[in-house]
């Protein structure tokens, strides 16, 4: 799985996380959100993208970390997946960075457990680690309840 | 894949449409040569464009079947039912054939050896000597193939020995001349239309509909904008835009017929498998609808007519031994009404037969025996649609397995459309299916729930009612914890949204705003916030995180550009129960609840004061007498109490003992505590009498039973509005049943004896 090559980078509480960069469509400004009753946190809502309806995740529950104030506006990381776009909610987006395939290590065993499941493994990089998310399961949000 | 290849597929298959179509209707008419030279055209397309891609094996069979066209053109051999099965085989193999190309871009692996054999022995009957030497079953097509092809070309065209001859080994550039000579007939008559990917169709229609939103918005905004030219052109983009939404909506419809197309080969095969003799008659087969429609309707239709054959068309001695002509007919029609396709699948069989229904929905325990008395024909007719019912005798590999109809239930509502079925014993039977034109695009009322804006399918809207001040504080009543609303004297169950979301809305209590939806067979409002206008939406899918939420049934962009969800009724009903889930207790109860409502519309009852001043009414059909009894002459005997009456000893039961949810402390009146005289609803049960003491006979009514409440509490049947007050439907049965439980009863009924042996047995 320790390919080289180029990784969206984006934040969320702290923690410096990336995509491929080929499976992102696009990174846009926080969107107006259609709240989803029934649903679980995980689903932040939906929006509008040119008149595309694409769901929104929030990583932060994603990740089971807790959730954001109200006065931080997220950012929409937007993926592309097998069945349409997914919008990721990031607190921060990064640069593009390009790594290389050596530094690429597993995740150690002591990960939460939402983190494990979503954490490829780590790129060491000068100063930081990258946590390379799996964009599939990422996106595979259980709607909960 | 390459698109010579995908092309030759999609052309492939309406040959092979075809070619199943024909060869059905040769089997009518043998005598039809243009049929034949169609069909035979129709294989040699498939062949010849197969050599030239390369496909041996789809190739040697094409060329085995043409060559039985060919000796039939030529009136060697005549059409026989054998060779047609034989021939529809080959369209099959094809079909297979073409299926995995399709999804591998080969042929694979495999032996056909069997079925040319097959096609070569129709053409050389068994005995007959094989000209060629050749006459096994051959992975050697060219062989036989020499000698037909030179007559066979007349009616194409001149190259066919190229085409034939260098199959095995392709040789490309040899072969390529006559390949566009064999798309040749086909294009002849498309020259008026071409075809277009329907992912782009998809795409237009998407843009149509941005352009829809669009329009709704800049319509919007001219409402507060007085520029006169501006308007006007808003208008003229208003015009144009549906104009175009309408040309584009055309672009997806397709005639019925495309799905109808297979049903002669459907009928033809399974008649000829049950030794049936039906003649299937289409009508409206260019009713158009859309595509995704099409493809929604296409398994339960088939289903329907399978059905129709296998059950529904009697062979052709029991058809004549009935008086009918041995050959059974199959009739499907479409056509348009008010905005929706119409589509009836009639059979002159049997029909459906009412009484065994009912026996058969007793026998599995889904109804009681006294449910399946009450119920009229149409509401029996209904059960068919029930999981697992089925009323066929035998199981057979076509149907009577009970998985059928409700999933054919299903999927036509899921689409928005209804299913109907009508039918006399002996008669036949007619299945009605009603669905919309199209999916994408439809008028919706727009509500709110707190911040959040929904949209309601107008085609589950009935009425909107709005209370405001006072009538809002008092309108809304409670019903066990249920708030409903007196509809025009009839009781309506409320549901509000926030509760059915889940959402914390504080409510406003100076007005509330009820919107009457049909769900299934049962009527409720919904109480939301505000109700906006109606707009026509675009129906876009929910991501697959969302499918799994069943009150959604979709969202749309609304014409601010934020997203709004679109409500599934049926699933808002559900999930406020509203309407039962779908396990089949419920399912039942709704069907019987319902059945109330439709039992003739006007039903007489009795309406009587129950204990603590409840009305509660009883339909006066089950009442035998009504009697006043002198307090003293009620004998208690052990916990029974007991009257002489009319030379029997009659046990009496106390309503206010029967029904003891509501309050149990009291659980029996003391006789004492009685007035003078008890006034008594006497019933006949099973040849007996027994006696109901109520508090005060007031009324008998007539009432249509409309809008009935689910019961409250055992011993009830339902709740509704009578002479302006909510009254309770008494379960006659179920209080018969309460007061002598199993063999107590039946005791009772043995021994007509003295009160106290009654005591003992009881």
């Amino acid at each position: 799985m320790a390919r080289e090559g180029q990784y969206c980078t984006f934040f969320v509480r702290g923690l410096f996380l990336g995509l491929e960069v080929t499976c992102i469509q696009e990174v846009i400004r926080a969107q107006p959100l259609t709240v989803v009753p029934l649903t679980s946190n995980v689903i932040a809502g939906l929006m509008n993208l040119r008149g595309q309806i694409v769901t929104a995740i929030d990583l932060r529950h994603r990740l089971g970390l807790p959730a954001r104030e109200p006065h931080e506006r997220p950012l929409n990381v937007v993926v592309r997946t097998n069945d349409g776009a997914v919008s990721l909610l990031v607190d921060e987006i990064g640069d593009v960075i390009e790594v290389d395939g050596e530094a690429f290590e597993r995740p150690p065993d002591t990960l939460s457990d939402e983190a494990r499941e979503l954490i490829r493994g780590a790129y060491k990089l000068k100063g930081r680690l990258l946590l390379v998310l799996d964009p599939v399961r990422t996106v595979d949000a259980d709607s909960g309840n | 894949m390459d698109d010579v290849v995908r092309e030759f597929l999609g052309e492939s298959r309406e040959n092979c449409d075809q070619i199943d179509l024909d060869l059905v209707a040769l089997e009518k008419n043998p005598d039809d040569s243009g049929v034949v030279a169609r069909i035979f055209r129709a294989i040699h397309t498939i062949k010849g464009t197969c050599g030239f891609l390369g496909f041996g094996r789809l190739e040697a069979v094409s060329h085995a079947a043409e060559n039985v066209l060919s000796a039939l053109r030529d009136e060697e051999i005549a059409p026989t039912p054998e060779l047609t099965t034989t021939l529809l085989a080959f369209v099959d193999v094809a079909r297979e054939l073409l299926d995995r190309i399709d999804s591998t871009g080969q042929e694979g692996e495999g032996d056909n050896s069997q079925l040319v054999a097959q096609l070569t022995a129709l053409v050389r009957p068994a005995g007959a000597p094989a000209g060629d030497g050749h006459a096994a079953p051959a992975d050697d097509p060219p062989a036989p193939a020499a000698p037909p092809p030179a007559p066979v070309m007349v009616a194409v065209e001149v190259a066919p020995p190229a085409l034939v001859a260098p199959l095995p080994a392709i040789v490309v550039p040899a072969v390529i001349a006559p390949a566009p000579a064999a798309h040749a007939p086909p294009a002849e008559t498309a020259e008026s239309s071409i075809r277009v990917d329907v992912s782009l169709l998809d795409k237009l229609m998407n843009l149509v509909g941005e352009l829809v939103l669009a329009r709704n918005q800049i319509v919007q905004f001219t409402g507060g904008n007085g520029d006169a030219t501006f308007i006007g052109a808003a208008q003229q983009l208003n015009l144009i835009t549906s104009e175009l939404q309408e040309g584009v909506m055309k672009t997806r419809m397709q005639p019925i017929g495309n799905i109808w197309h297979k049903f002669p080969r459907v009928v033809r095969d399974l008649a000829l498998s049950c030794d049936k003799r039906v003649e299937l008659v289409m009508e409206g087969e260019s009713t158009e609808l859309d595509k995704t429609l099409i493809e929604a309707i296409k398994d339960p239709l088939t289903h329907l007519v399978r059905n129709a054959v296998d059950h529904g068309i009697e062979t052709p001695d029991r058809r004549a031994t009935a008086g009918k002509s041995p050959q059974g007919r199959l009739l499907l029609r479409a056509y348009h009404e008010g905005g929706q396709v119409n589509i009836e699948v009639v059979d002159d069989g049997a029909g459906l037969d009412a009484e065994r229904i009912r026996d058969k929905a007793i026998e599995r325990g889904i109804i009681t025996a006294d449910q399946g008395a009450r119920m009229s024909e149409r509401e029996l007719f209904r059960l068919v649609f029930l999981p697992g019912f089925s009323t066929a005798a035998k199981v057979t590999n076509v149907s009577g397995r009970g998985v059928g109809m409700d999933v054919v239930r299903t999927n036509i509502e899921r689409i928005g459309g209804t299913i109907e079925l009508a039918g006399k014993r002996g008669v036949g039977s007619t299945i009605k299916i009603k669905i919309p034109l199209t999916l994408a695009i439809l008028p919706a009322l727009v509500v709110s729930c707190g911040d959040n804006r929904y949209a309601i399918p107008q085609a589950s809207l009935l009425e909107l009612v709005r209370l405001a001040g006072d009538e809002a504080r008092d309108g809304v009543e409670m019903l066990y914890g249920t708030p409903v609303y007196r509809l025009r004297n009839k009781l309506l169950t409320l549901v509000y949204l926030s509760d059915a979301l889940d959402q914390a809305v504080p409510r406003d209590p100076d007005e509330v705003n009820i919107i009457v939806l049909q769900a299934d067979d049962r009527q409720f409002g919904l109480v939301v916030d505000a109700v906006h206008d109606t707009e026509e939406i675009v129906v876009k899918p929910l991501g697959k995180h969302l499918k799994s939420v069943p009150v959604f049934a979709g969202a749309t962009i609304m014409g601010d550009g934020r997203v709004a969800l679109i409500l599934d009724i049926l699933g808002v009903a559900k999930r406020a129960r509203v309407v039962a889930e779908g396990q089949q207790r419920g399912r039942i109860d709704q069907v019987v609840t319902a059945g109330l409502v439709e039992r003739d519309d006007l039903q007489t009852l009795l309406v009587f004061r129950g204990p603590h001043d409840g009305r509660m009414a009883i339909p006066l059909s089950r009442v035998a007498r009504l009697e006043e009894f002198p307090r003293n002459i009620v004998e208690r005997v052990g916990e029974e109490l007991l009257v002489q009456y009319r030379g029997e000893i009659m046990p009496v039961l106390e309503l206010s003992a029967l029904l003891v949810e509501r309050r149990p402390a009291l659980h029996t009146t003391p006789a004492a505590a009685w007035p003078e005289t008890v006034q008594v609803v006497v019933f006949s049960h099973n040849g007996l009498h027994v006696g109901l003491i109520v508090e005060q006979i007031l009324d008998i009514v007539e009432d249509s039973l409309s809008n009935p409440r689910p019961p409250g509490r055992p011993g009830v049947l339902a709740s509704v509005v009578i002479a302006g007050r909510v009254t309770e439907l008494l379960d006659v049965e179920a209080v018969l049943r309460r007061a002598q439980p199993g063999a107590a009863w039946n005791e009772v009924a043995d021994l007509v004896l003295t009160g106290e042996e009654v005591a003992r047995g009881a």
